[in-house]
């Protein structure tokens, strides 16, 4: 649901994705995916990012839970971005700095795209890989079992959740994580049939390598490839879903905050003279995304030189 | 292919149960009931009301009781806060009008999405293609509640040509910025989808040759390469129809549709149990009919494939 | 199925040549006062959530009851100042002891299919509320109207027959109570003791109140329920006064989100929505003619946990400290801005007769306020060096977080008090403060009735309400006091006092209506405290 099913497919039927990747393999595309403009191009502007929501806030010059009194609710439209003031990107509609707050929402929301895929790759990956290795019956349970989840609606299910037991960071992480695990198992084990009839790993079971210790340091290995690409597609889809959940009003607590959440109150006030407060909040999130999804399919193109 | 279709749908019977399953279990481990409010009732009324709802019956019996409720008679019970509707009732109301604007949104999404995909393969690396995918980038990410609010600001208050909201029965007015809001991110997704697998399909030989034999290019897009290269397309269309029932919940918000998206969200938040059932079964099960449907259609584009 | 099903033809031609004959007249006036209406009498409002019920038995919301108030009439009704003026009774006598009441029944209201309202569908009415197999929730409403045996009834344990209420004849009807109550005539105008029409809920079941179905007493009729979508009810031509009502058509459109709201009403969809927290000022400046404000009965306050909070909360002084530390100017002034005031005492200002006590904490500057803040808190121990942390909890709204994220700052900037703010979601957040699982946590309370004891009964120890197990023998004393009293004004003051000296809650402001109007909306009772507004009463002016 995420990421849609078809680039999913596209890599689970890459076989070549899967072989023993020599250090030639990896240096080609290396040089495939630093030919690709637009992708080292978002790769910078992601580290930039990145250095931004780590230690953007350094530069504030307040910080993201203090309110000035003067510059708040309905005195709002006053607090306008000014670097004479130090509210870089104008105050939030509480009074306070936007910037400050910017930061932390932005490092929130690359936490939770990033924590959520990471998520989603190694429970899939490791579910994926077991399913195939040890093939026949297992397989086909866990297969069968990973088809009956995908007909789960599991937004609604996340929905429930957060409802029921409370919002925080972590149930968010677990959540998000969960809900797209699913088609990772699938595409590895997909790879996992190829590589488990590989020379190196039929000679470690030959010499009675346990089947967990196979799949850990043989097959998973030899997965990262395509779990990072995945993983770089995925991680836009995570930082949406976050966003909607913030719009429902399920995120993270206060003060903390998120992107979608300074973007939700910030589309609230609108039509209210405080412009800015959707204004920059939204343009980090959709350069992120943007960065994401070029960086993404660069990598993509990268490893699958089917494309040329 | 009719024992794929009966295995298929033997699998929707565990999974719907497995949905139930969890349903329940998340809303019994739930502080707080459906009866709860600023002013708890005395005991004594809890109690009438609890005995009504069979909600004083231990978890157990009270899933065999709805389970069956549904299997024999297929009544998902009465919804605890609207006191004078039952599920069906809701459902019925909510349903159809989800069903509409979701409709109109996919056939937009698709015929939109494909054309510009298609567009942007043709025309590769020239300022149509990159109009196309900065157009197409730009939607995928602009969320829709910040779409939503927008929408209605310009064409209702600034231009003044649309209604700001509701159903009306359905009149096009009032669906054209339920549609536009829902189905802008998944034409999005579809149009960089296109391009993608439509690049790839011109590359192949059997279009080399196609335009080796000098067909004009019209032609060889439309009878040769669409039908290859919508199919990535196709396996998308399941994700996207259960993204834009949630979606739906944005538009239901925003533009007072009353679709199932809203009494999704409002049941989960007054702890209306019945209506959240429904809502995630009729859901789940929608989500398994569509995407075996999917899998039909693929099969029937893609000659290559047998079940 | 659909639920939206049309009037009769009969009305609905009716209908059109009324407006016909209005719009032919072109010229047609208020009775009253004498101001030229517009051809159409249509008026759209706005609510935020879908009804739950508009039943008069089952309502249990503030819109809800309003709705319900338009489709049925009760025995007494409010006017545009909340005094109480005769509905379908023209009037009632006291019995000596105060505990009986013989409403006088006029004979000419009927019910929307033509029959008499007869003392009996009140009688039948109010059995159904408290009728356990009815299980509505709002059966306690008949316990604080203190309809002798109510509670025993809803509870199963006497027949319905035992009831408080009895129709000596078609047109007289009894109503017993269990103790002197001053305030019980105006629990008449409360849905929950409506009359209702016993053979059509019987004939229809669960679908007696679908338009269509539903056979009602009040000045309009339902035409059209489309739910999360719409409610329309139009002029009832059986209503006894229906000559005197204005109105055609009154319709409440459910738009979820209040920004939303407020661009369709700026759009000229809506003559009436709310104003979202903050934004008064703005529209009050640009619309001056359609901004409103005016006084609502509710109260919004802090809770100390007095039970099980942590040690440092059962200190008066850290109370002190953390209520006095909380500028309710800014809250009012620049969080809601809405013309709400701030609160230093529970009961809200407005209530009639009522004179708020000299508080301390009330007459002091905020800068006084913080140093005496911060001197209590270091005499209880607690500074730079042993920070005191608490945990604040409130239900998930923009404005509750707003306020929320304002006060933990100003503890924290005053006091150097560390604030875990905690959203929950409400049913949660209801279970949490309702099993003292919290530290402080946001609550509102709004009047019942117009009279202080609605809001310091809270503060007793047998409330069930008291959620913040606060627990003082002298206000449970002075308490019952008052309500023998024939002055007991004096003793609310004093409890008052007492809940302030002892930091019992943080009231923190008195709520108001904040509204836009339309300029064409016309006899909104603005003065009504409870805001129980009638849509017979409105009508709307010709525009200039």
């Amino acid at each position: 649901m995420i990421v849609d099913s078809a680039t999913a497919d596209r890599l689970a039927e890459a076989p070549h994705l899967a072989e023993v990747q020599g250090r030639s393999l990896w240096q080609d595309a290396r040089v495939r995916f630093f030919r690709n403009k637009a992708a080292v191009a978002s790769l910078v502007v992601l580290s930039l990012i990145a250095f931004f929501a780590f230690f953007g806030g350094f530069f504030a010059a307040f910080d993201n839970e203090t309110i000035d009194f003067t510059l708040m609710g309905a005195n709002a439209y006053k607090g306008v971005p000014s670097f004479e003031t130090g509210h870089y990107f104008g105050v939030d509609s509480d009074g306070r700095d936007l910037f400050a707050r910017t930061v932390q929402g932005t490092r929130i929301s690359l936490l939770v795209g990033i924590v959520g895929a990471g998520v989603a790759v190694i429970v899939g990956t490791l579910y994926g890989a077991t399913a195939g290795y040890f093939g026949g019956r297992i397989d086909g349970i866990m297969m069968r079992t990973v088809d009956v989840l995908m007909s789960i609606p599991f937004m609604f299910v996340l929905i429930l959740m957060l409802v029921i037991f409370g919002r925080s960071i972590l149930m968010l992480f677990i959540g998000i994580g969960l809900i797209s695990w699913l088609d990772m198992a699938r595409i590895a084990r997909g790879q996992t049939l190829t590589l488990k009839n590989k020379e190196f790993v039929e000679a470690a079971v030959a010499t009675g390598v346990s089947p967990m210790k196979i799949i850990l340091r043989h097959i998973v290995p030899n997965l990262i490839g395509i779990v990072v690409v995945y993983a770089t597609l995925l991680i836009p889809g995570m930082i949406i879903t976050e966003s909607f959940i913030s719009f429902l009003g399920l995120g993270v607590q206060e003060p903390a905050t998120s992107l979608g959440a300074l973007i939700d109150t910030g589309a609230d006030n609108l039509n209210n003279g405080t412009r800015w407060q959707l204004y920059f909040p939204l343009f980090f999130f959709v350069t992120t995304l943007f960065a994401f999804f070029f960086v993404g399919d660069g990598l993509r193109d990268a490893l699958d030189p089917k494309d040329r | 292919m009719l024992s794929f279709i009966l295995r298929r749908l033997a699998v929707a019977v565990p999974t719907l149960l497995v949905l139930v399953i969890i349903s329940f279990a998340l809303m019994f481990a739930a502080p707080g009931g459906p009866f709860s409010g600023e002013r708890p009732p005395p005991q004594a009324v809890l109690d009438n009301i609890n005995a009504r709802y069979g909600l004083d019956q231990p978890y157990w019996k009270q899933m065999v009781d709805y389970i069956w409720n549904i299997v024999r008679y297929f009544d998902f019970g009465p919804s605890f806060q609207y006191r004078d509707r039952s599920v069906t009732d809701v459902i019925m109301q909510g349903f159809p009008v989800t069903l509409t604007y979701g409709f109109w949104s996919f056939v937009v999404a698709i015929v939109v999405g494909v054309s510009l995909g298609v567009m942007a393969a043709v025309k590769q690396n020239t300022w149509l293609d990159y109009l196309a995918v900065g157009i197409t980038i730009g939607a995928q990410v602009l969320p829709n509640f910040v779409l939503g609010p927008i929408l209605l600001l310009t064409f209702t208050l600034w231009l003044g040509w649309l209604p700001g909201g509701g159903w009306n029965g359905g009149q096009w007015q009032y669906m054209v910025m339920p549609i536009i809001a829902l189905s802008t991110s998944y034409m999005a997704s579809i149009a960089r989808i296109t391009r993608s697998s439509m690049l790839e399909v011109l590359n192949a030989g059997f279009i080399r040759t196609a335009k080796a034999k000098g067909l004009p290019m019209r032609r060889i897009i439309f009878r040769h390469a669409l039908k290859p290269a919508l199919l990535p397309v196709l396996s998308y269309m399941g994700p996207a129809f259960v993204g834009m029932i949630t979606g739906s919940v944005v538009v239901d918000v925003f533009f007072s549709t009353g679709g199932i998206g809203q009494f999704f969200v409002n049941s989960a938040f007054n702890r209306d149990y019945s209506v959240i059932m429904g809502i995630t079964i009729l859901v789940g099960a929608l989500t398994i009919l569509f995407s075996l449907l999917v899998d039909l259609l693929y099969a029937w584009i893609d000659p290559k494939i047998r079940y | 199925m659909t639920l939206r099903t049309h009037l009769m033809a009969g009305t609905a031609t009716a209908l059109i040549a009324l407006a016909g004959m209005a719009q032919a007249d072109g010229h047609a006036t208020h009775p009253d006062t004498g101001v030229a209406l517009a051809s159409e009498q249509v008026f759209t409002y706005r609510v935020g959530d879908d009804f739950p019920s508009y039943d008069p038995q089952l309502v249990e919301d503030v819109e809800g009851a309003s709705v319900a108030r338009d489709l049925f009439e009760g025995l007494m009704n409010d006017d545009a100042e909340g005094n109480l003026v005769p509905g379908v009774a023209t009037g009632f006598e006291v019995s000596d002891d105060g505990l009986v009441y013989t409403f006088t029944l006029r004979e000419n209201a009927m019910w929307s299919n033509g029959d008499t309202v007869t003392a009996s569908d009140f009688v039948y009415g109010i059995q159904r509320a408290a009728n356990p197999e009815t299980a509505s929730e709002y059966a306690w409403f008949l316990e604080v109207a203190g309809i002798l045996n109510a509670g025993a009834v809803t509870a199963g344990e006497m027949p319905l027959e035992e009831l408080g209420v009895r129709a000596i004849d078609d047109f007289t009807l009894e109503l017993t109570i269990d103790a002197p109550r001053p305030y019980f005539p105006q629990t008449a105008t409360f849905p929950t003791m409506f009359p209702a029409h016993q053979a059509s809920i019987e004939a229809n079941g669960a679908d007696a109140m679908q338009p269509g179905k539903i056979v009602s007493n009040g000045a309009y009729v339902l035409s059209e329920y489309t739910p999360q979508e719409r409610l329309t009810r139009v002029r009832n031509e059986m209503y006894w006064d229906n000559e005197n009502t204005i109105l055609e058509e009154v319709t409440a459109l459910i738009i979820i989100d209040e920004n939303a709201a407020l661009t369709r009403y700026l759009a000229g969809e809506l003559d009436q929505t709310d104003i979202p927290a903050g934004q008064f000022p703005r529209l009050s400046d640009e619309y001056p003619e359609q901004a409103y404000s005016f006084p609502d009965s509710c109260s919004y306050y802090y809770l100390f946990n007095h039970v099980s909070g942590p040690e440092a909360l059962q200190d008066v002084r850290v109370r002190q400290a953390l209520s006095l530390a909380v500028d309710r100017d800014i809250i009012v002034n620049n969080v809601l801005a809405g013309g709400q005031r701030a609160a230093y005492t529970f009961t809200h200002w407005a209530i009639p007769g009522w004179e708020i006590p000299d508080i301390d904490i009330a007459d002091m500057s905020q800068e006084e306020r913080n140093d005496q803040a911060a001197a209590l808190l270091a005499e209880a121990g607690y500074g730079s060096d042993n920070p005191l942390e608490i945990e604040l909890i409130y239900n998930t709204s923009d404005s509750h977080q707003a306020i929320a994220i304002a006060i933990s700052q100003m503890w924290k900037q005053t006091l150097g008090v560390e604030t875990t703010l905690a959203n929950q979601e409400w049913a949660t957040f209801l279970d949490t403060r309702g099993e003292q699982n919290y530290d402080l946590a946001r609550a509102g309370w709004c009047a019942d009735y117009a009279e202080p004891s609605t809001y310091l009964d809270l503060l007793t120890s047998g409330s069930s309400y008291n959620d913040g197990k606060y627990n003082n023998p002298e206000v449970d004393a002075l308490m019952a006091e008052a309500k023998t009293s024939d002055d007991p004004m004096p003793l609310y003051q004093q409890i008052e006092q007492i809940a302030s000296e002892e930091a019992a809650i943080i009231p923190i402001y008195h709520y108001a209506n904040v509204l836009m109007m339309s300029d064409t909306l016309e006899n909104w009772p603005l003065e009504n405290l409870l805001q129980n507004w009638y849509s017979k009463d409105l009508y709307i002016s010709a525009a200039e």
